[in-house]
């Protein structure tokens, strides 16, 4: 049994009850994280959820940044822990400079709440470990502003060190290389647009995001019975 | 000192900039047919106590690096105007 995954509520996040009934299905305990504490406590991984934290304004993640819990986030990521960033909470952890590059506007402008599929880049990765590269998996995307951008720089050192960790095999949103998701340089920290908490169970229409909540549950220590002992 | 601070948030040349082309997209339909690179952004006011005009626009070039802008994917023109 490994530490609770502990889940941080900024005012307007709105995926936190749903991320935490995927990780609860699948018998792993978690505990919800307010922005306004700044400490984390003990927890086997942190989870930022999607929403819109703070009204997105400015930008999204813009002031989510500077809540006094993402102080905590960041000395947990420079610990090694695994930090998961979902949507919004992808967009927290660009702004708050744990991920590389930022997501604009989608190409088009349109808000696309819809099924995608990815496709699974490095299993080298708190999200991705018990997964099989090139594998594709069926996850909800949910967002208008997911148009993943860097530098041609930054590009070229993702790639390099192996940091895509998702792909869309149809692009959405004029994501620069296709990218879904990437990880930090050390590996522990990772970001993605698609929503795998919104996959995990036969009557949401897939269950694809099982093996990415088992993968970080892995990682935050949960490996005994009641992970995999639970149906997907 | 109090100095009037307008910055103007705009995307990097270079990044797409789905509301401009859009909006670029829509000028014929209206009979605008000269018009052409646009760009949207935001603009953000304020007022600002400092010592003098270089304090005051260190201080705005330090906000917008740290908060106002994304610098990944936007620039700031700053305009500093003695109150």
């Amino acid at each position: 049994m490994g530490s609770p995954v502990g889940i941080v509520r900024f005012p307007g996040s709105n995926c936190e009850f749903d991320v935490a009934e995927s990780l609860g299905f699948l018998g792993a305990e978690t505990v919800y994280l307010w922005h306004q504490d700044d400490e984390i406590g003990d927890v086997g991984a942190v989870v930022v959820p999607g929403g819109f934290a703070h009204g997105d304004y400015l930008r999204p993640g813009a002031i989510a940044r500077f809540s006094p819990i993402m102080g905590a986030v960041s000395a947990f990521a420079a610990a090694g822990g695994p930090v998961v960033g979902i949507c919004n909470g992808f967009q927290v952890l660009t702004e708050a400079g744990l991920l590389p590059g930022a997501l604009q506007k989608n190409v088009g402008l349109k808000f696309r709440c819809e099924s995608s599929v990815i496709r699974v880049e490095t299993t080298n990765s708190p999200l991705t470990e018990q997964m099989t590269t090139g594998s594709l998996l069926n996850i909800p995307i949910n967002h208008f502003e997911g148009n993943y951008t860097c530098s041609p720089e930054v590009l070229a050192e993702l790639l390099t060190n192996d940091q895509v960790v998702f792909r869309y095999v149809d692009n959405p949103n004029g994501s620069v290389d296709d990218i879904a998701g990437v990880c930090s340089v050390g590996r522990n920290v990772v970001g993605l647009m698609p929503h795998p908490e919104r996959a995990c169970h036969p009557l949401l229409g897939s269950t694809d995001g099982v093996g990415l909540m088992r993968s970080l549950l892995a990682a935050a220590g949960w490996t005994d019975d009641p992970v995999s002992a639970r149906p997907g | 000192m109090t100095f009037d601070v307008v910055v103007e948030v705009t995307l990097r040349a270079g990044v797409a900039d789905p509301q401009g082309s859009t909006i670029e997209r829509s000028l014929p339909a209206l009979g605008f047919t000269g018009m052409r690179d646009v760009r949207v952004g935001k603009s953000i006011r304020f007022s600002l106590d400092a010592a003098d005009e270089s304090v005051a626009r260190a201080e705005v070039e330090d906000v917008c690096r740290r908060f106002l802008t994304n610098p990944v994917i936007e620039d700031a023109s700053i305009t500093v105007i003695g109150a």
